[in-house]
């Protein structure tokens, strides 16, 4: 029932009064004139010609929607406030539920919904074969199924692109690939007869890393070789954070480096000391770094901090994958000991842990948050792993050797495993994310979009000093002391700005430059401030004996009466 | 020549008209530069000619007849003729004749008596003015009437200009402010706007608007029917504003009834309360007397609600001796004579309030009240006074000892005068008898208790009792006590080590079994031990407990409880590793077990360790844990020196004083944030990289900094807002209209303002 208006009621009060005012006074009209012609003059008033709406206002939005979109509890008004803040706060309170609103009011725009797997009566749906499923499908979803098979270079890196349009393959023996998989069409192939650790697409797909055996090279999207970056060496994993422009490498030497691809340049080089480092994710949400150990414990590590953020112990054998979900909430982890483990990365706190019996060699999560564990040659999904413990997998795939690296790909509901034996695209309903931003990552976009698209991101890039923990604490006030802060700046500037400067005595000729009268020059002027500061103190409290003095004089003489033992004072 | 001969005689004509100008009273130019001028040409032809003496001699005589009439004259100023018009004329030139002398009003308004055009009121008035003695007062000084006049100025100018105020202020509160002011606002115009000058013109249109005229419809506007506007028209300007003005009024008196309240209220002058308390119930008796005469039903409702207020005071536990301060005041009043009194000023309350009220309305009820002395003036306290020698019953153990000296004296005097006599003072402390000694034990082992039982803290006490009957003890009976003493402790030793034995086999059985280490072990507290020694103390004689064992029982105790702690940590951690895991199973067994691993040594040596995970994983942590910890703990300096100030060298350590003085302690840091987290190190160190690009100190208006993060929460990009947002947040401050003149504000303005 929408709220009444004020017409409405009048509207009921005319009909009733229709009945006994039978004839409408005709000149009545002119003074409506006037007054409407004053209305006019002082404006403000809405007119509505037509019909009334039958829903006033605007629509309501759900609460659960609205909540979607909350940034942060307001805070309680206090009584006394300066009249110039409590604008700026109902302000900016007004500003935010605006915003708020209008979010909750445009996610109706966002209108895919994501699919899911459902077998019949008491039918696992993991026991539904990728032929089946391709077949049931229609049939440009039928053919992101496929096999590459790839028996000669053994077993394969994998990597999407941003907007999931490419396909990044890197085989152990040498073998670097990239393929627009959803045509099929090859863009690049090359051996670079050498090693092959690990592949990363840069932030378009003109550009990937390649980790070889010695150093670290970029490619362009023809094969050429671009770059080789010799202070990066030795590396086994490579993660790159989009929004920062930073590619982040783990080497065998235990280094983790951060290189600005934008600018070319080595933002950080930390030295974990905790041997080889074979096992890294990122977390999306605040771009650090997770690091897995042979130790079982998983570090955190941001470019701006020598040391771990946080290491968290999470396995009692070493820790064989990790791997963030889209939200920075949960991280997962296996180990071993053939665990499997839900942390809340927030809190760090264990929310879950399974048990499987193979344990898992790869872990990857999909954007809808189903995870993909391989275990040998079988790879498998499992959905809502932190939410309700799981007992069997969402779906199974065997494929032909051992899974070497798997990733999701981005809005689609596709797995891509690469594997000892080539590369195997597998259909996972409900994987991707149906709606994507077209400003941030548009599957579709032409080369132009693309180009237009990365200058922008180049000029939105963050600086990497901004990673931290809590992003949110950019928008905190720092509340260091003085002296904590100068220290800060001491640090950054390598000098303190406000200390004094140190007294050196002027050359003098003809022989007052000796060493004794330099010395004497200088114990002249040696802890002059000091010397002030007593200088002072000195004068002040002679000041008060002898104000004392006179005090006592003054009493002494009016108290008048002398004693006669006055006499042998002195 | 020619001119000086001319000056001449102008002078001598001036001379002959001055004296004659007295009476005559014209208007004259007095020409001092003339005469000046005059002057020295008077010298000047006296030098020059000095030849020719008859004709000299005729002009010295001219002379001296001249200064001999000035003689006579007084010396009056000479006054000059303004005979001819001349382009400049000096201010200073203009005199009147007869200048010296005064002006009399009656001289002024001689003309006016004659003159017939003149009214005879003016007259009147003019000849009480001539009458009157009084004189003018003078004109202000200039400086103090242009003050006046200043000052005049400024206030006019500042009401003219704090009109502006309002504006002013609305305008630098404005969001954003549009440039030129007063702009159409732009958009599409309401269609009735748009056709306002339309008429009915066809009969169609007129059949229309005659039937929505008949049913009262609005025709122009649809905004506002008849009957809106009626209800517009109900309440015109004035009266509205009337009435506002009525609101207002009501509500500032309000305001100021509340402010004069909340001072009454706020003042917490007993004196005062009281005084306005009587004042207030001899004016309600005053009343009250007045309505029976006049009203005797108000009046016994009156009554009623009295009664009433009686029955509830009676009822509830208010003024009485109950509550939770009257109970502590009980114990404080037998030694403080003050809050002895405050305590009976509560009861009289009391009493006052429930006393009946005497009027000649109800006099019959009144036999029925007892008299004050037989009901317990404590009515929720114990029975007093049967037995007050039994201390037993008093629910206090301890009685003071200041108490019973007195009595006590006579009993142990012998003992005194016996006693050394240098010693004397002590024994006047510590006259008491053995079972008095045992009392006061009591009571303070129980005192003691409940503070601890209150704090559960080990207490040492040291008691100024305790000393006096240590020393009782070393005094007097010393070889009968030592052997209970010895007793006792034997037996208190026995009992602990018992104990001791006790807690060291479960804790034995704690480390095999863990999970019984959580619930099974009954920790021993220095509580128990005090306890118990306090067991024994009943079966002995008179023998004090050493407070000095328990105390050593302390640290030790505290230790354990320490170790059990560290080592239930290392548990917890375990625990956290080898939750139960659910096992998940897998419908397909991988055929393939990791065969395609390239570095199958390391893969080896992770197998290896993965044989012999666990502990050393933990313990590893653990330390990795600890050493954090202890880095992040401020350290202690010590800044002591060994000989200054007392003697120093090998085998002497500085005294304990000193060490104390000069350790320097730091303050704690705050508490860690994995505090709770046994498997989670986290970083404390400061994150200056970020702090180069938060903010430091607040911005002006905000006073906390939860103000301002609240109102940087929300992001202002496009990235994650609507179009829409983006432009309300971002829009300008100010728009000015391009190609448009910008004029001051009107005066208009300001009208149209205050009208709205």
């Amino acid at each position: 029932m929408p709220p009444v208006r004020y017409w409405q009621e009048n509207g009921k009060d005319e009909n009733q009064a229709g009945g006994d005012g039978g004839k409408a006074p005709q000149q009545k009209e002119p003074k409506t004139k006037k007054r409407k012609q004053e209305e006019a003059k002082g404006g403000g008033k809405k007119f509505i010609s037509g019909k009334p709406d039958p829903f006033p206002g605007p629509a309501p939005i759900p609460q659960d929607r609205l909540d979607k979109f909350k940034r942060k509890e307001t805070i309680k008004k206090r009584r006394k406030q300066h009249y110039k803040l409590k604008d700026m706060i109902s302000r900016s309170e007004e500003t935010s539920q605006m915003a708020q609103k209008q979010a909750a009011r445009f996610d109706i725009l966002l209108p895919e919904d994501a699919g899911f797997l459902e077998g019949e009566e008491e039918e696992d749906t993991c026991t539904i074969s990728q032929e089946d499923i391709a077949d049931a499908v229609d049939i440009t979803s039928g053919a992101k199924y496929f096999n590459l098979k790839l028996s000669q270079f053994g077993p394969y890196r994998v990597d999407y692109s941003k907007t999931g349009r490419h396909l990044l393959l890197g085989g152990r023996r040498g073998h670097v690939a990239c393929v627009d998989w959803q045509s099929k069409q090859l863009m690049c192939e090359i051996n670079v007869m050498e090693s092959v650790n690990d592949v990363k697409w840069l932030h378009t797909e003109t550009m990937y890393a390649v980790a070889q055996k010695k150093w670290l090279y970029i490619y362009d999207s023809n094969g050429i070789e671009l770059h080789c970056i010799r202070k990066f060496n030795d590396v086994l994993r490579m993660q790159f954070l989009p929004y920062h422009f930073l590619l982040a490498t783990a080497s065998a030497t235990g280094f983790l480096q951060y290189l600005d691809v934008s600018v070319g340049k080595e933002v950080a080089a930390i030295c974990t000391k905790t041997g080889r480092l074979d096992v890294m994710c990122q977390n999306p949400r605040n771009a650090i770094i997770h690091l897995g150990h042979s130790n079982g414990t998983v570090t955190l590590w941001s470019p701006n901090q020598r040391e771990a953020l946080v290491k968290m112990l999470c396995h009692r054998g070493g820790v064989r994958s990790v791997t963030v979900d889209k939200s920075g909430t949960y991280m997962l982890t296996s180990g071993m000991d053939k665990k499997l483990k839900v942390y809340d990365i927030r809190t760090f706190k264990p929310l879950n842990s399974y048990f499987l019996p193979a344990g898992a060699s790869c872990l990857s999560l999909s954007q809808r948050g189903l995870l993909s564990a391989a275990t040998g040659d079988i790879v498998q999904v499992y959905r809502d792993v932190w939410s309700t413990p799981v007992t069997k997998p969402y779906m199974a795939h065997r494929v032909r050797g051992t899974a070497w690296g798997l990733q999701f790909c981005p809005f689609e509901d596709v797995l891509g495993v690469g594997h000892g034996d080539g590369f195997t695209s597998m259909l996972v309903p409900g994987a991707g994310e149906p709606n994507f931003d077209g400003l941030d990552a548009n599957p579709y976009r032409s080369v132009k979009q693309r180009q237009e698209w990365e200058v922008k991101a180049l000029l939105e890039k963050i600086q990497p000093e901004l990673i931290t923990l809590n992003p949110n604490e950019l928008g905190q006030v720092d509340n260091a002391t003085f002296t904590q802060r100068h220290q800060d700046r001491v640090t950054a500037l390598g000098f303190d700005p406000l200390a004094k400067e140190k007294f050196v005595p002027r050359f003098k000729k003809k022989g007052r430059s000796s060493t004794g009268s330099i010395e004497k020059r200088k114990k002249k002027v040696a802890h002059e401030d000091l010397r002030d500061v007593i200088r002072e103190t000195v004068e002040d409290k002679m000041k008060v004996a002898k104000e004392r003095k006179e005090k006592d004089l003054k009493t002494g003489v009016s108290s008048g009466t002398k004693s006669a033992l006055d006499r042998f004072k002195k | 020549m020619a001119k000086m001969s001319k000056t001449k005689t102008m002078s001598s004509k001036r001379v002959k008209k001055s004296s004659e100008g007295s009476e005559t009273k014209k208007h004259v130019v007095y020409d001092e530069e003339e005469e000046r001028l005059n002057e020295a040409d008077v010298n000047i032809t006296s030098e020059e000619e000095e030849g020719d003496d008859g004709y000299n001699d005729e002009r010295k005589r001219q002379k001296l007849l001249e200064a001999i009439n000035a003689l006579g004259v007084q010396r009056k100023k000479k006054l000059a003729e303004r005979s001819e018009a001349s382009v400049y004329m000096s201010d200073f030139t203009v005199t009147a004749e007869g200048e010296g002398d005064k002006m009399d009003l009656s001289e002024l308004i001689v003309t006016v008596d004659k003159n017939p055009a003149v009214p005879a009121k003016t007259k009147k008035q003019l000849k009480n003015l001539e009458q009157s003695k009084k004189t003018i007062e003078c004109s202000l000084s200039k400086q103090e009437s242009e003050r006046i006049q200043r000052d005049v100025a400024f206030q006019k100018a500042s009401t003219e200009v704090s009109k502006w105020k309002g504006v002013i202020k609305q305008n630098q509160r404005a969001e954003q402010l549009l440039f030129p002011l007063n702009q159409e606002p732009t958009g599409p115009k309401a269609m009735e706007r748009v056709v306002t000058r339309w008429k009915v013109q066809t009969p169609l249109e007129q059949d229309i608007f005659a039937l929505l005229s008949a049913n009262k419809q609005p025709i122009n506007d649809p905004i506002l029917t008849p009957a809106e506007e009626a209800s517009l028209s109900a309440m015109s300007l004035e009266e509205a504003k009337i009435r506002r003005a009525e609101l207002q009024k009501a509500r500032a008196l309000q305001s100021y009834y509340e402010a004069k309240a909340r001072r009454e209220r706020k003042i917490k002058s007993k004196k005062y309360h009281k005084v306005h308390n009587k004042a207030k119930r001899k004016d309600f008796l005053k009343q009250f007397d007045e309505m029976i005469k006049t009203n005797p039903a108000a009046a016994i409702e009156e009554l009623n609600k009295v009664e009433l207020a009686r029955m509830q005071e009676r009822m509830s536990l208010k003024h009485q001796n109950s509550g939770k301060w009257a109970k502590s005041n009980v114990i404080i009043s037998k030694y403080d004579k003050g809050a002895r009194k405050a305590m009976q000023q509560q009861l009289e309350v009391n009493k006052e309030l429930t006393q009946k009220l005497m009027t000649s309305l109800n006099n019959e009820e009144e036999e029925e009240v007892g008299s004050p002395e037989l009901m317990p003036g404590f009515v929720n306290d114990t029975e007093r006074g049967l037995d007050s020698s039994n201390p037993w019953m008093r629910g206090k153990l301890s009685e003071q000892p200041s108490e019973r000296i007195d009595n006590l004296d006579f009993t142990d005097e012998g003992a005194v005068v016996v006693g050394n006599k240098t010693e004397e003072v002590n024994f006047e402390e510590v006259e008491e008898t053995a079972e008095e000694a045992l009392l006061r034990e009591f009571g303070h082992r129980r005192k003691l208790r409940l503070v601890q039982e209150a704090e559960n803290m080990p207490v040492i006490f040291v008691d100024h009792d305790n000393k006096a009957a240590a020393e009782y003890t070393s005094n007097k009976e010393e070889k009968q006590l030592s052997e209970f003493k010895s007793l006792f402790q034997v037996i208190a030793n026995s009992r602990q080590d018992a104990e001791a034995v006790q807690a060291d086999s479960a804790e034995d059985a704690n480390q095999t079994d863990s999970a019984q280490l959580e619930e099974g072990e009954r920790i021993r507290t220095p509580e128990d031990v005090e306890f118990l020694s306090q067991e024994l103390s009943t079966d002995e004689a008179p023998v004090q407990p050493q407070p000095i064992q328990a105390t050593e029982k302390l640290p030790s105790a505290a230790l354990k409880t320490g170790k059990k702690r560290k080592r239930k940590r290392g548990t917890e951690l375990k625990e956290v590793l080898t939750t139960e895991a659910k096992v998940i199973q897998v419908p397909i067994a991988p055929a393939v077990e990791d065969t395609e691993d390239s570095d199958e040594k390391l893969e080896q040596r992770g197998l290896i360790k993965e044989a012999f995970a666990g502990d050393d994983v933990i313990s590893d942590f653990l330390r990795d844990k600890r050493n954090q910890e202890d880095a992040g703990r401020p350290k202690v300096v010590d800044l002591t020196l060994p000989g200054w100030g007392e003697w120093g060298g090998g085998g002497l350590k500085p005294s304990r004083n000193k060490r104390r003085r000069f350790r320097i302690k730091t303050v704690l840091p705050p508490p860690r944030k994995d505090q709770h987290l046994p498997s989670v190190i986290i970083s404390e160190k400061r994150n200056c990289s970020i702090s180069l690009h938060q903010v430091n100190s607040l911005p002006f208006p905000f006073e906390n900094h939860m103000q301002f993060e609240s109102t940087v929460r929300s992001p202002v990009g496009r990235t994650w807002n609507t179009e829409h947002t983006v432009k309300k947040i971002t829009k300008p401050k100010v728009i000015t209209q391009l190609g448009s003149i910008i004029e001051p504000m009107a005066r208009e303005e300001l009208v149209k303002n205050k009208k709205l």
